[in-house]
């Protein structure tokens, strides 16, 4: 017998159910706790969504946060936030820092003379300073910004409800769009704790999860629809449980090709997507969480129907027709 | 029982086969781009130089030469997203209609009388007549200029929005007429940004209306945004008006149809002057960075037969009198007509220097904006942070692509390999598709083939934890990799579809780099479940009908 990796044993029998207390608390938990820390601490939006201009400092000196303030000080721009950034992949003398700016009042567009004064004070602190970057976004695109973001979370959550409804069953759709859910919401209660920046391409990354985090639903779904099939009489619960065991070794072999290729790039793959990189690193573990322990324990709630021999027809007609409590 | 059609083997290592082509260009990156741009200047200027020559040979010409465009992030380059103000066009067709109404109601002095143009918000044109009671006769000549919509949505309307109430005639654009003139000055701009930006020479930028009234340009290569909106952002509008008076006031009181522009170098002269120009930049035929008399940098230009005439039949008819030379509301020099000129050509001088001079040339050239750009976002990527985004996603990619590798031949041994060759012809299906549609490869596009190394093997997984359940229970080895592969399907395609339904909202909504990684993504997913259901099962067969192995271990 040849040596395998076996991350999970190949047959294992565990109760999903068993903690489900537990887990549903700690889900709860979690959720309110994100809620919380995004109406307290709040996102920390970058310009994309509030405007403003970010100008990225790259210089062979050691970055000196507190003299770069004082040097932007005298402009009077309003909120100004200086962070350094390290990275691996940084040389020795690579030293860059990170100067937001808020929209100036008023300015409908950008003012490059603002821009100019930034970067004359700065190379007054250091003459070594270059600007590898700057990016400005005005007030007007970046309301227009916040309103796309919020339409394709919620477009997304929309059609792949409607997916799940037509492939499976409307209980099925609940409990994918609960999962979902659940997942973004502490995803971003994450940024909102750690105060990550959040843009456009954060967006980005919480619609990979909503689809990552599908992905594994389904598989789930999937096995147990065929099971359903297979054992009409088996009760759900225990169904579930089967399906789930059946489908533990996927699931984990799949988030762990998945985490060792994003932990590479999270390390390797630069500080100018690092944020990005986190959110769907994060988002494909509590993912992988949520479809073995959220998902399911919706539909056995919301209890699905058990008749899916296809002889007769009217009843396949309505998604609804079926539905009876196990 | 296991087999595969012949014509099913011949398509799937032929689309492995154009995928590997394809995506081989981009191995070489810097010798085919050189051998893409040396082809390319070659047919510009109809010149081939030696450099050329060389760049060419550098790559052989019946290979494949696409290459995955570099996005601003990974290139470096600026961004920059306009707004065009298209209400500036509103008020000069209101300008420029208003010397023709004046001439056609003052024929008619008789009945309507006197006329006189008052103050009015931009974009409408008020006028006053003497007698309130003949307003029909008014509004009717005023309908003369008035032409037909011909456009579908606005057929059956008319291009002006005439009304007279008590002694004043009020004229403006119908809706349907601005919302045309809207369409046409976005045309417009977008076609002189291009030319401008092309007289400067850059590499495959990008300029392309957004929604209705917006315009975005990504211009690589370029060093910063700053300079790409001195490029374009100067609509250029060249006018040669009357002088009406010279003075130091900028608040001068003027009369209707007069404006108060400042000097361009001389600090606190102002001059009044005619707002409606006597001959416009659109009438420039050429114009050439020179020098002056004093040789100082300067730029000749040449009207077209019609404007060399309205310019011979003005200055020979106000010798002695200034005029003045209008560069976007400022007054470039005001010299005193000396002689008549009538060979349609002059010459603009002032303080600038040759750079300027050049660039001033080719904003002629290129013609003027319509309408004046305000700028809603930009950005600039210096090179260098492109080139560290690039090492770095790479050597990432490989990182990971190689810890993929050996967590599947660990747990899968053979079948691990299987998908191990699947992923890396995946891999390259990914670049030749980017390569043949021509996409454009962004630091989240990166990240999202990132992702896609990790999941593409999803679908392998999927089927080999299938084949070891099978292989439980079912007949021999044979019919347990057809289950496999069979039972595996549904969850597969389900799986699939709901992440590419995910990618096509995020092409849709996104922008930029956004757009980037949702095109990776779907090119992903869909390569990814080809080369996990088609050819890791052909290798798979392939393999089995070799070794007619009795046992199999997944």
């Amino acid at each position: 017998m040849a040596f395998r990796l076996k991350l999970v044993p190949s047959e294992t029998r565990i109760d999903f159910f068993r903690w489900q207390f537990l887990t549903f608390g700690l889900s709860s938990v979690l959720m309110v706790g994100s809620i919380i820390c995004l109406l307290v601490f709040g996102l920390n939006f970058g310009i994309d969504f509030r405007g403003g201009t970010t100008i990225r400092t790259e210089s062979t000196q050691a970055v000196d946060v507190g003299a770069y303030r004082d040097a932007l000080q005298t402009l009077d721009l309003g909120d100004v936030a200086i962070t350094q950034v390290f990275d691996p992949n940084f040389d020795a003398d690579q030293h860059v820092a990170q100067v937001r700016i808020s929209a100036q009042d008023g300015a409908e567009s950008v003012t490059p003379a603002t821009i100019n004064a930034v970067e004359a004070a700065l190379q007054q602190v250091d003459p070594d300073i270059t600007f590898p970057s700057v990016e400005s976004v005005g007030p007007k695109v970046s309301g227009e910004l916040i309103q796309t973001a919020i339409y394709a979370v919620l477009a997304s959550l929309v059609a792949i409800s409607i997916y799940i409804w037509l492939r499976f069953e409307w209980q099925f759709a609940i409990g994918a769009i609960v999962s979902l859910a659940h997942d973004v919401l502490i995803t971003m209660g994450v940024f909102a704790l750690f105060q990550i920046k959040f843009d456009l391409t954060t967006i980005a990354a919480l619609l990979t999860i909503v689809g990552y985090s599908i992905n594994d639903t389904v598989v789930v779904f999937d096995r147990l629809r065929e099971n359903l099939m297979k054992y009409k009489k088996k009760p759900l619960r225990e169904l579930m449980n089967l399906s789930v065991n059946e489908t533990l070794s996927r699931t984990v072999m799949t988030s762990g090709t998945t985490l060792v290729a994003l932990i590479a790039l999270l390390v390797l793959g630069g500080d100018v997507i690092r944020g990005f990189v986190f959110a769907i690193t994060f988002g494909i573990l509590i993912g992988t969480y949520s479809s073995v322990y959220v998902a399911k324990n919706f539909v056995l709630w919301l209890g699905v129907k058990r008749d899916w021999s296809k002889k007769d027809p009217k009843q396949d007609a309505s998604p609804f027709s079926g539905a009876e409590a196990p | 029982m296991l087999q595969i059609d012949r014509w099913k083997r011949i398509l799937i290592i032929g689309i492995c086969v154009l995928g590997l082509a394809y995506a081989m260009p981009n191995l070489f990156y810097k010798r085919v781009e050189a051998h893409n741009d040396a082809i390319a200047s070659i047919e510009k200027t109809g010149v081939t130089t030696p450099e050329d020559e060389a760049a060419r040979a550098g790559w052989p010409n019946w290979l494949p030469s696409g290459l995955v465009n570099l996005g601003l992030d990974l290139r470096g380059g600026a961004h920059l997203l306009a707004e065009v103000q298209v209400g500036d066009v509103y008020k000069s067709r209101m300008d420029a209609l208003w010397p023709e109404l004046r001439r056609a109601l003052a024929e008619e002095r008789g009945t309507i009388g006197a006329i006189r143009r008052v103050n009015a918000p931009e974009g409408t044109l008020k006028i006053e007549i003497g007698t309130p009671d003949q307003m029909a006769r008014a509004v009717e000549i005023a309908r003369g200029f008035s032409d037909p919509i011909t456009t579908l949505s606005g057929a059956g309307q008319s291009s002006l929005a005439i009304s007279g109430q008590g002694s004043t005639l009020t004229i403006q654009l119908s809706d349907a007429e601005k919302s045309a003139t809207d369409d046409r000055t976005i045309q417009q701009s977008l076609e002189i940004i291009r030319r401008r930006v092309d007289e400067v020479g850059t590499r495959e930028p990008t300029i392309m209306r957004q929604g209705s009234d917006r315009i975005l340009i990504q211009v690589p290569g370029i060093g910063s945004a700053e300079e790409l909106k001195a490029l374009i952002g100067t609509t250029a509008k060249l006018t040669f008006n009357s002088v009406v008076g010279t003075g130091s006031d900028p608040d001068a009181r003027v009369g209707v149809g007069q404006v108060v522009l400042p000097s361009v170098d001389q600090d606190g002269v102002y001059y009044t002057i005619e707002e409606t120009p006597v001959v416009t930049g659109e009438e420039l035929t050429d114009a050439l960075p020179a020098s002056d008399q004093n040789g100082l940098p300067s730029v000749d230009f040449r009207f077209n037969p019609s404007g060399a005439r309205k310019f011979g039949a003005y200055t020979s008819a106000n010798v002695g009198q200034p005029f003045a030379i209008v560069l976007d509301d400022e007054v470039i020099s005001a010299p005193v007509i000396r002689q008549a000129i009538t060979t349609g050509s002059g010459q603009i001088s002032g303080s600038m220097d040759y750079e300027e001079a050049n660039r001033l040339a080719v904003l002629l050239r290129a013609g003027a904006l319509p309408a004046e750009l305000t700028f809603l976002e930009e950005r600039t990527i210096g090179p260098e942070l492109g080139q560290d985004s690039v090492d770095a996603g790479k050597l990432a990619s490989m990182v990971g692509f190689v810890a993929v590798i050996v967590l599947m031949v660990l747990s899968y041994g053979m079948f691990g390999v299987f998908a191990s060759v699947a992923l890396a012809v995946n891999m390259a299906l990914i670049f030749g598709v980017l390569s043949i549609i021509g996409a454009t490869l962004t630091l989240p596009g990166i990240a999202g083939i990132v992702l896609t190394i990790g999941m593409a093997v999803d679908a392998n997984v999927l089927v080999f934890e299938r084949i070891r359940e099978e292989l439980k229970t079912a007949r021999g080895p044979a019919r347990a990799i057809e289950l496999g592969y069979e039972r595996a399907m549904s969850a597969i395609v389900d799986a699939n579809i709901t992440t590419l339904i995910i990618a096509a909202i995020l092409f849709v909504l996104g922008s930029g780099p956004v757009k980037g990684f949702a095109v990776t993504l779907s090119i992903g997913i869909v390569t990814s479940v080809f080369t996990a259901l088609w050819v890791t099962r052909l290798i798979t067969i392939t393999w089995f009908e070799r070794a007619r192995p009795r046992k199999i271990e997944v």
